[in-house]
């Protein structure tokens, strides 16, 4: 089968078409594998990939070397990440003059740069494949399995990698119905945070009244520090699509639109890239591979706001409304977009699609915990040591994703509390570490699943100011709709802002308790009844640092202005006297090999002296 | 009707139908669930969160609003738990909205006051708001209303009855959560934004965040008196509550009742902030006698004796029919009868007439040709239920606000498919599924033509037409050669949607048609009329609901003038009075030699005033110097008229010519009825106190008719009306005390009679309804070399008629200064005039100076101007040719010709 320019008239053309490209491939081909998500690309690795297209177009070698842009690796700590094949070699930290000695070394020579490998601090050993580090070991990659392999922008390599297979068995040899029962063998729940099973709401929507359907993919991914939907986006776009086009059948439905952020430009273009090349190969449009699914996506974007990515506020958005969310007293499933029978799923959800039509729902639903199938993305980010995307089977305890993923906290530090779920998550205390990761376990805990941002916190933080930080976040976030989120959000901020500046009156404590029960009992969307769950967590779990702040006007992690001092410890103090010149308002007094002391009533606590005292002697008590 | 659910709330078993919410049903039931963010006019969005209730087996609380009701539901409006909460979210309202309810003007009506005050918030909560000095916004120096963000609580329901039931969609939200804030597109000023100044906003905030701009200071709402009467603008007959501060003896505003008949609390520009004229300084305060030709301060006797002096001795030597007199489309049924009945039994002439003759009198010919009554066949509410609605000929959201709602409704929220004809691009036309831009005076062609493709098509109703009509067959030979292609070649509508037109209309399920003066202001009024009467006839979609053929009237009380015989050859009840059995019965009633002889109509008396057989003019409340065609013409009779009566409420630009002025009471301070366009007897009710020595139209008639030795005697207008039962058999069941909450619709024959909805329903009132075979004719004037252009003229939304009432109010003057003339931009371009520019419009009879409006919404080649303006009249420029039976002038086509100045 000729692999340019096909047009897919069935579904046995897919695998044919599959092998043809794989076929070509020769057996002593290389590729260079340059990572440009937005992490690496952020680190220059979009040079790389032109210096190393370059050096391949310009190698005299026989062999064919390729040198290919790939998705997000996940490991961003670590970027720019180059992968060599064959050999799988993994090098970390690849900076632009990196490039020549990769190509002469690895790519030509086969030889091992021993220095661009990931070290393990602990032990030192190196890891040449991404297997060998403990990073990915621990991972099960599913939805990022294609994700730093394929190139995004080529649907070819997609096809090459067993894409598009899903969707021909699901057109050659199920019904729609057969589709909805295997995703709910899977027990596949939706990832973008409620957890709803997938299975019932395409059921519902399929039985729904009303014509047009729609199918809509979450991609507004608002919660900061969170990246697992735009790595898929931009990373493998064509499983969503792949995802989509199975619920379409499914549903019954002939459109589909995708809603990204408008703040993720690669995610938008590799999708839009990703659309045009699905409907020139057939995959998209009327008729697909020849049977009775028509079927197209549009894109649309968001303008910023993250509760458009509550789904009536998204809907409302797609419409072109303000986006605002509307109570649900009827279902979208029943009355979304346009009134229309809609059903909406979030980025991951649909990821998940294809591999579970390919390899069964019972495969999918043997991974993970009783209520909780598969595995789950998490952004992992905060006071840890590797940060990145990561994905792992549900039931995977807190402790190993932080220490074993991680490589736990930073810089020594004492481990304090993990914030999952987002902004409107929770703060979980280390004593819950060994709690198994999964919807009903995370809720439990007065936390959330959310779409899977995981912040860990190390003892420097203060839990107050962590609550306060969300609060804003969501505060100004909040539609302004219903009361209890525009105001009584506003309030809590209020109070929270009180306390952290030392002014937190007794009284405090219930008050913002009132306020959290109104915004659980009474806000109208999701957003608002779990926007009090920063504050709620943190009250349950770190109510001592509450206390110590209104009580004893005192910040426990001295991170509050004002509610701890600068001291210099006499020990520590070398009397150098850079801290003394330094010190804008000349509060520090002190002679050679007198150990300085600060004055008090003079000090305006700028933590000047703090960040230049070379022997660490000055410290917040 | 649905299907009927048992609910339980607060223990007792209510019934409900589905789709109704637990609000609507415990609201109806007299349980008051607080809430600020419900309007029954809106669409629940639970955003207040204050109609919380506890259901039996829901974990958490649930918006009643937001909640239909579903069979035994158990709901608890008021638990320990839910006032907690309901006092938590008031306290947090208090944040945003700043408790100064002592200097409020809401004092008394605001919501949140309220239930501040039953969930007894303490003053803590109440002082806590975070206010600061407001910014300028969206309504700052708007003279009509403002917002005060301090006292927004965001409930969305002005942005919402906006988008909602005005679809002005004007307003919107800004910013978000604790910054949200009320405002237009773009933060424009309101007047340069899309509102239509319909103050539904102001109506629907339940505090006191919007409100009227005149009312700020002059009387809290705790101290205001409600009046609820019938608005005096147009003939949609809105009901509503005059608020007078009884210190001042002023209208402070004007509000109405949601779910009041027929315009659920909802209102126009004009109903809103029209009312300044009731106290406006310049309302006539004593009679004026003119003197040495200057109107001088006059007694009533010295007054009533010149006139009885005067018409006696002109009577005597010219006989009776060199009288003539020109009744009030504005005044009430009772002063209509009355002043008929002076000019008929006092005076002894039919030269009795008004306004309708310049607006519908060719509905009333055509119609009662047809079928047999002249009026509305259905109901302003049945509008929004109708599959098709077919407005030709006129501009109802300008015309009609409120019945535009309906038809907005109609297509927006029940899927109706509309058609609109109009020679100018109305706001309609955004709704439309077709515009068809005819040019004016084609209508009949057009219509003709959509005629000839339903029965070409066979989509016409045979059975109807075989057992309900007669005269079938000699229309179908007229409207066979009006092919849509030749149709075409008349209108300039391209013939392929005529044949959408046609069959849209022919296939819906109920099609209403909805006109007004684009149709009937032709020399071929009568005709468009009738040809309208074939359309619906040939379709089945007379008598029977949500369809038919609904002229509407333009004044407040056009219909009832109408009724009560203000005609020159009808007495009331429409009883010709060239009719022997029926004369004998008046003369018997009313005790009097009556005049066998049909009188003249309100163009004739200016003409016969010209050749001298009218002598004198008595005109009560109308303003022909403004309102007539050809106005050159009118105010020649009017100066040469011998002696001329106004009795007003300003010295109107007609009451200047007058020998006699007499200042009359305003609507606001009399008692009495109006009838609306849908036949609806409604109570008019005294507000205000009148002005000076003023007195009530049909005291003064009396008055006069006792000096004219033919006294008339009545207590009060309930009296009349007693009369008027007694001799027009429509009104044979109308008393005041049958009217007190809700109007009648005629015909109401007896005191058990529940009034009729819509006419028609199973026979036509003449029995069989007549097609009438009409061809199309040529407007009498088309435009040629000299006179390039077609000029129509016609209404805008913020002024009324000729402006002697609206033009009195700040608030519309700011939005709605001076008149203009559309033109098309193309026009506009050839003749170099710009947007703004003054030019000068003149035809074979005159000329005027206006402002050019340059856009879209007239066509190339044609001309649109209203007529309110005294500083730049239209009507010097109209032709006073007549419609050969109703005898109305063709105000809507002549030739005229631009130059800029």
């Amino acid at each position: 089968m000729n692999t340019a320019a096909a047009k897919f008239a069935a579904p046995a053309d897919i695998e044919a078409f599959s092998q043809a490209v794989r076929g070509k491939i020769r057996a002593d081909s290389k590729v260079v594998r340059v990572c440009i998500g937005t992490g690496c690309a952020a680190k220059g690795s979009r040079k790389i990939y032109e210096l190393f297209r370059q050096a391949a177009e310009q190698s005299m070698d026989d062999v064919k070397i390729e040198a290919k842009c790939v998705g997000c690796h996940g490991f961003c700590e670590r970027g720019p990440i180059v992968v060599v094949e064959p050999g799988e070699i993994l090098y970390q930290r690849v900076e632009e003059p990196d490039v020549a000695e990769i190509f002469r070394e690895t790519v030509l020579g086969g030889r091992v740069i021993e220095r661009l490998l990931y070290e393990d601090s602990a032990t030192g050993t190196r890891a040449s494949k991404a297997e060998e580090i403990p990073f990915y070991a621990v991972q099960k990659r599913i939805v990022l399995e294609n994700n730093g392999r394929i190139d995004p922008a080529r649907i070819t390599d997609y096809i090459a990698q067993g894409g598009y297979s899903a969707l021909a068995k699901v057109l050659s040899s199920m019904t729609p119905e057969d589709v909805i029962a295997e995703v709910e063998a899977s027990g596949l729940r939706g990832r973008g945070g409620g957890g709803f099973p997938t299975a019932r709401k395409w059921r519902s929507c399929r039985e729904a009244k009303g014509k047009p359907k729609y199918v809509v993919c979450n991609g507004d991914e608002g919660d900061p520090g969170a990246f697992m939907d735009r790595s898929i986006m931009e990373g493998n776009p064509h499983s969503v699509i792949e995802g989509m086009l199975i619920g379409a059948y499914a549903i019954g439905s002939e459109q589909g639109y995708i809603y990204v952020r408008n703040e993720y430009p690669l995610a938008v273009e590799h999708l839009g890239t990703a659309i045009s090349q699905a409907r020139e190969m057939g995959l998209l449009g009327k008729n697909i591979l020849g049977g009775t699914l028509s079927f197209d996506i549009e894109i649309n974007r968001g303008g910023g706001a993250f509760v458009c990515g509550e789904s009536t506020a998204l809907m409302a958005s797609l419409e072109g409304r303000a986006g605002v969310p509307r109570a649900k007293y009827i279902h979208t499933v029943e009355s979304g977009l346009r009134n229309k029978p809609t059903n909406l799923n979030n980025v991951e959800t649909w990821a998940n699609i294809p591999a579970i039509i390919n390899r069964g729902g019972r495969w999918f639903a043997d991974i993970g915990t009783k209520n909780s199938k598969g595995t789950k993305v998490f952004s992992l980010v905060g006071n840890v040591r590797n940060t990145g995307l990561v994905e792992v089977p549900m039931g995977i305890t807190l402790r190993r994703i932080i220490d074993e993923i991680g490589g736990g906290v930073r810089d020594g530090k004492r481990f304090k509390a993990v914030q999952t779920g987002g902004p409107s998550g929770g703060c979980i205390p280390a004593e819950h570490l060994d709690t198994r990761v999964d919807f009903d376990e995370l809720t439990k805990l007065g936390s959330m699943m959310g779409s899977g941002g995981m912040i860990v916190m190390d003892e420097d933080t203060c839990m107050v100011r962590v609550a306060k930080y969300f609060t804003e976040f969501l505060q100004k976030e909040s539609c302004g709709k219903c009361t209890p989120c525009r105001e009584g959000l506003a309030q809590m901020l209020h109070i929270l802002g009180r306390i952290t500046d030392g002014e937190g009156q007794v009284g405090d404590i219930v008050r913002l308790e009132e306020l959290a029960d109104l915004l659980e009992g009474t806000a109208l969307c999701a957003l608002g009844k779990t926007a009090a769950n920063p504050v709620l967590s943190t009250i349950r779990y770190f109510r001592d640092e509450y206390d110590a702040h209104i009580r004893d006007r005192h910040c426990p992690a001295k991170e509050c202005r004002g509610l701890f001092r600068y001291e210099i410890d006499e020990e520590a103090c070398k009397a150098c006297g850079i801290c003394l010149k330094a010190c804008p308002v000349d509060a520090i007094t002190g002679e050679k090999k007198v150990p300085h002391v600060i004055d008090q009533d003079k000090c305006t606590l700028c933590g000047t002296c703090w960040e230049k005292c070379p022997f660490t002697a000055v410290m917040k008590v | 009707m649905s299907e009927e659910i048992k609910v339980t709330i607060d223990g007792k078993e209510f019934t409900g139908s589905a789709g109704q919410s637990v609000l609507d049903v415990a609201l109806k039931n007299g349980i008051e669930i607080p809430n600020l963010c419900h309007d029954p006019r809106l669409r629940p969005t639970g955003s207040c969160r204050l109609c919380l209730v506890e259901v039996e087996g829901q974990q958490q609380p649930v918006t009643s609003c937001t909640l239909e009701i579903q069979a035994g539901m158990v709901v608890r409006t008021e638990t320990d738990q839910i006032s907690a909460i309901r006092q938590t979210v008031l306290e947090l309202l208090f944040y945003e909205h700043r408790g100064s309810c002592t200097t409020c003007d809401e004092n008394g009506k605001c919501r949140l006051q309220s239930y501040a005050y039953e969930y007894q918030l303490g003053d803590e909560s109440l002082s806590q708001s975070l206010y600061t000095e407001p910014a300028p916004n969206y309504t700052t120096g708007n003279l009509a209303l403002e917002y005060d963000p301090g006292k927004c609580i965001r409930c969305g329901r002005c942005v919402r009855i906006c988008d909602e039931v005005q679809m002005a969609h004007a307003l919107t939200f800004k910013n978000r959560a604790a910054e949200t804030e009320v405002t237009t597109a773009f933060d424009l000023p309101l007047n340069e934004s899309t509102c239509v100044l319909c103050g539904q906003c102001i109506s629907t905030c339940p505090t006191g965040a919007l409100y009227d701009r005149s009312a700020q200071g002059q009387g809290q709402a705790k101290d205001l008196v409600k009046t609820r009467t019938t608005c005096v603008y147009c003939g949609v007959g809105c009901q509503i509550d005059l608020n007078v501060n009884p210190k001042k003896n002023r209208i402070v505003r004007v509000t109405s009742e949601v779910g009041c008949i027929p315009n659920d609390g909802n209102l126009c520009v004009k109903g809103r902030f029209g009312m300044d004229f009731v106290g406006h300084p310049e309302r006539l305060t004593t009679p004026l006698i003119r003197r040495n030709g200057k109107l001088e301060q006059a007694t009533w006797d010295e007054a009533i004796g010149l006139i009885a002096e005067k018409l006696t001795k002109i009577r005597s030597e010219s006989g009776p029919d060199s009288i003539a007199g020109l009744s009030s489309a504005k005044c009430t049924n009772e002063d209509n009868y009355v002043f008929q009945k002076f000019i008929r039994a006092g005076i002894g002439t039919n030269n009795v007439d008004h306004c309708a003759r310049l607006c519908h009198a060719s509905t009333v010919a055509g119609l009662a040709r047809a079928f047999g009554s002249g009026a509305m066949t259905n109901s302003i509410d049945e509008f929004k239920n109708a599959k098709c609605i077919f407005v030709i000929g006129s501009n109802t959201p300008e015309a009609h606000p409120v019945i535009a709602l309906g038809i907005r409704e109609a297509v927006v929220k029940n899927d109706a498919e509309l058609i609109v004809a109009d020679p100018r691009e109305i706001e309609l036309v955004r709704y439309a599924k077709l515009h068809l831009q005819q040019q004016p005076g084609t209508d009949v062609a057009l219509i003709n033509a959509m005629m000839n493709v339903i029965i070409e098509e066979d989509l016409h109703d045979k059975d109807f037409i075989e057992k309900r009509t007669e005269n079938f067959a000699e229309t179908v030979e007229a409207v066979k050669e009006m092919t849509p292609e030749k149709a075409e070649k008349i209108t300039t509508v391209p013939a392929n949607a005529i044949r959408e037109a046609a069959r849209t209309y022919a296939k819906a399920d109920s099609a209403s048609i909805i006109f007004s003066m684009g149709i009937t202001q032709h020399t071929t009024g009568t005709d468009n009329v009738l040809s309208l009467a074939n359309l619906a006839m040939l379709t089945g979609n007379v008598g029977k609901e949500s369809a038919g053929v609904n002229p509407l009237r333009g004044q407040n009380n056009v219909q009832g003038a109408c009724d009560l015989g203000a005609l020159p050859n009808v007495y009331p009840g429409y009883q010709s009075v060239e009719d022997a059995e029926i004369h004998a019965k008046f003369e018997k009633a009313w005790d009097a030699k009556l005049s066998a002889k049909t009188g003249l109509t309100v163009v004739e008396i200016f003409h016969a005033i010209e050749d001298g057989s009218v002598r004198a003019l008595y005109v009560m409340g109308e303003n022909p110097a403004l309102s007539d065609p050809n106005l050159n013409r009118t105010r020649k009779a009017l100066e040469k008229v011998e002696f001329l009566i106004a009795q007003d409420v300003f010295l109107s630009e007609s009451a200047q010519y007058a020998d006699v002025v007499l200042p009359a009471f305003s609507f606001a301070e009399k008692e009495g009825t109006f009838t609306n366009t849908e036949r609806r007897i409604q109570r008019v009710r005294k507000a205000v106190n009148p002005p000076g020595e003023a007195r009530d139209d049909w005291r003064i008639v009396c008055d006069i008719a006792a000096a004219v030795g033919t006294p008339m005697q009545y207590e009060n207008a309930s009296q009349i009306m007693d009369e008027i039962a007694s001799v027009s058999p429509l009104y044979g069941g109308i008393a005041f005390d049958r009217i007190e909450s809700v109007g009648l619709q005629w015909p109401c024959l007896d005191k058990d009679h529940p009034g009729t909805k819509y006419l028609h329903k199973g026979e036509f009132k003449r029995g069989k309804g007549k097609f009438h075979p009409v061809r199309f004719r040529e407007p009498a004037e088309s435009p040629d070399k000299n006179f390039p252009f077609i000029l129509s003229t016609g209404r805008q939304l913020y002024q009324y008629h000729t402006g002697t009432l609206s033009r009195k109010s700040p608030a519309i003057h700011q939005k709605s200064p001076t008149g203009y003339v559309e033109i098309h931009f193309k026009d506009a371009k050839e003749y170099g005039i710009e947007d703004g520019d003054s030019i000068e419009v003149s035809t074979t009879r005159g000329k005027v100076t206006t402002k050019a409006s340059v856009g879209t919404l007239v066509a190339r080649g044609w001309l649109f101007m209203p007529f309110h303006f005294a500083e730049g009249p239209a009507n010097m420029l109209t032709n006073d040719a007549l419609d050969p039976i109703a005898k109305i002038p063709e105000f809507k086509v002549c030739a005229a010709k631009i130059r800029q100045l």
